[in-house]
């Protein structure tokens, strides 16, 4: 498909350990280009250990099989310097907890400009405009370049992972519960951020929540996620008014509404288990 | 209706110096003239970004923090004067859940220890009628007698949360002081915690007053709502209402910002 920026095909993470031990069971996924793809489930679905096996950040206890094809190459064949070049230039990611993301003892600025020189060469004016650029884009007033994490609120340090992770253009941008740690006002001003962003560089989200409504909010395509398995997927118009699955059904019922006073009812496992038989 | 807790004209202040030498000082309002009044059998919301003051409202109501200014009245006793014996039994009957049940529990207690010591505390019953007393609380908070002597790690969030609840509930308070105690979960957790407040709210006639930033949240377990921004109270009244009318510009940008709410955003 020429559309599709990223291609999942069967993916499985499993334990060296333990190969009965399978997290992420025979995954498939495409990512259209310039689309935000939304990947939804509880603590434990393997949301995350899908977004980190893209990024090839997956923990040495943990192996997978299957194919990643990032337009046109099989990440899963690269060697490690291979990926490196890839990793933060093509792809970047942003992680849930802005803080413990971010290095304590190194300035903002140089944090960022850090990350650019990976990947490009600069001189050190040239460097330092990009770094100021990059503030401006994500909002931060740019006398903050010499500040250090603790000075910033949690939104602000989310805006500097963000600014980190676009400061090399990337075609995709991988987010894991990237405002679940914020307050609603700042969840807000992020995600438009994020979707602004989208829409300027034209780049690809992968976003991972487990929050609906930011699903609403946010998404193109939804994939639903329920023990290591995609359990459906689809457009997020049909998956939010129109779910087949019970268990995305049951998840959905567990969401406060943002109008209505809907019950809340919480996820009963057993009576899941006899639906899906 | 019945006021339990009537606060008036709550005040207090933050001092941060920063500089050479600590020379420059910083006051930060943390509450500024807050009056508030929790009427009995119902649940008050306290919405607001962080920052707003609302853990320290919460706080400074069980004297964990100490006010510059103002009144606290709880059933006809002024909680700012009140010592020793008083002060304990006051206590005994505001009782706090906090937020991060990773945090809230001593990792190296066992659950019956955890919840054993409040009733030491307070010196109530044998320590057979304790034992009754924890484990049936426990089991209404949907866990077993097995569980009394696990540790706190070997529980996963949402089962933390509810050790949490059943430890503020273990001494039959009549006032509970809810610090967002669902924003580390996730929307499913988020869901049953919140289904076991309301249930325990009618078993035992508790009123809570109830700290949080999710809007959709209040929607479902407030009768009355406050907004506060930056320690000042914007806006009280009915959850409906203030829903459904927002009054000032804050309260209207908080409900905007509801996850879901995109296209009002804009």
């Amino acid at each position: 498909m020429k559309n599709n920026i990223l291609e999942i095909n069967k993916l499985n993470v499993f334990s060296n350990n333990n190969s009965r031990l399978i997290l992420v069971k025979n995954i498939s996924l495409s990512l259209q280009k310039g689309k935000t793809t939304c990947i939804v489930g509880e603590s434990g679905s393997g949301k995350s250990l899908t977004a980190l096996s893209v990024m090839q950040l997956l923990s040495s206890q943990l192996n997978m099989s299957g194919d990643i094809v990032f337009e046109g190459v099989n990440l899963l064949n690269l060697n490690k310097e291979e990926v490196r070049r890839i990793r933060g230039k093509d792809i970047a990611m942003i992680f849930q907890e802005p803080m413990t993301s971010l290095n304590p003892v190194l300035t903002i600025g140089y944090q960022i400009s850090e990350a650019i020189e990976v990947h490009e060469k600069l001189i050190k004016v040239e460097l330092n405009n990009r770094v100021k650029e990059l503030l401006k884009i994500v909002g931060i007033p740019i006398d903050r370049i010499n500040s250090y994490p603790d000075e910033l609120s949690g939104g602000q340090r989310q805006r500097v992972m963000i600014a980190m992770a676009i400061s090399c253009s990337p075609k995709l941008l991988i987010a894991d519960e990237p405002t679940t740690a914020l307050d609603v006002t700042v969840q807000a001003q992020i995600l438009n951020l994020l979707n602004s962003l989208k829409i300027k560089y034209q780049m690809t989200m992968l976003f991972i929540t487990h929050d609906f409504g930011v699903v609403n909010d946010i998404a193109d395509n939804v994939a639903v996620m329920y023990q290591g398995e995609i359990v459906e997927q689809g457009g997020v118009s049909s998956i939010l008014k129109e779910p087949k699955h019970p268990y995305t059904k049951a998840l959905l019922d567990c969401v406060p509404d943002s109008n209505g006073k809907k019950d809340l009812k919480p996820i009963d496992y057993f009576a899941l288990k006899k639906a899906m038989g | 209706m019945e006021i339990l807790l009537k606060a008036k004209n709550l005040s207090k202040e933050y001092v941060k110096t920063t500089g050479f030498f600590s020379r420059t000082r910083v006051s930060i309002k943390a509450l500024d003239n807050m009056t508030i009044n929790i009427k009995k059998g119902i649940t008050l919301a306290v919405v607001g970004e962080s920052g707003s003051g609302k853990s320290t409202l919460a706080k400074s109501l069980i004297r964990l923090v100490e006010l510059d200014r103002g009144t606290i009245t709880f059933k006809d006793k002024n909680l700012r004067k009140i010592n020793g014996e008083d002060l304990k039994q006051t206590r005994k009957n505001i009782q706090m859940v906090f937020q991060d049940p990773y945090a809230s529990l001593n990792p190296r207690m066992k659950i019956l220890n955890i919840m054993e010591e409040p009733l030491k505390i307070h010196d109530l019953g044998s320590s057979e009628t304790q034992y009754s007393k924890i484990l049936s609380m426990i089991k209404k908070v949907g866990l077993d007698e097995q569980d009394l002597s696990k540790y706190p790690h070997q529980f996963s969030g949402g089962q933390r949360q509810r050790i949490g609840i059943a430890r503020a509930l273990i001494l039959e308070p009549e006032l509970v002081i809810c610090d967002e105690p669902v924003s580390a979960l996730d929307v499913s957790v988020q869901a049953q915690i919140i289904q076991l407040l309301k249930s325990l709210q009618k078993e035992f006639g508790l009123t809570y007053l109830f700290i949080t930033h999710d809007l959709r949240i209040v929607r479902h377990i407030a009768n009355e709502v406050i907004v506060m921004k930056d320690g000042k109270l914007m806006e009280q009244g009915k959850t409906d209402i203030i829903f459904r009318n927002p009054k000032t510009k804050y309260t209207k940008e908080l409900l905007a910002s509801i996850p879901g709410n995109l296209s009002k955003r804009k």
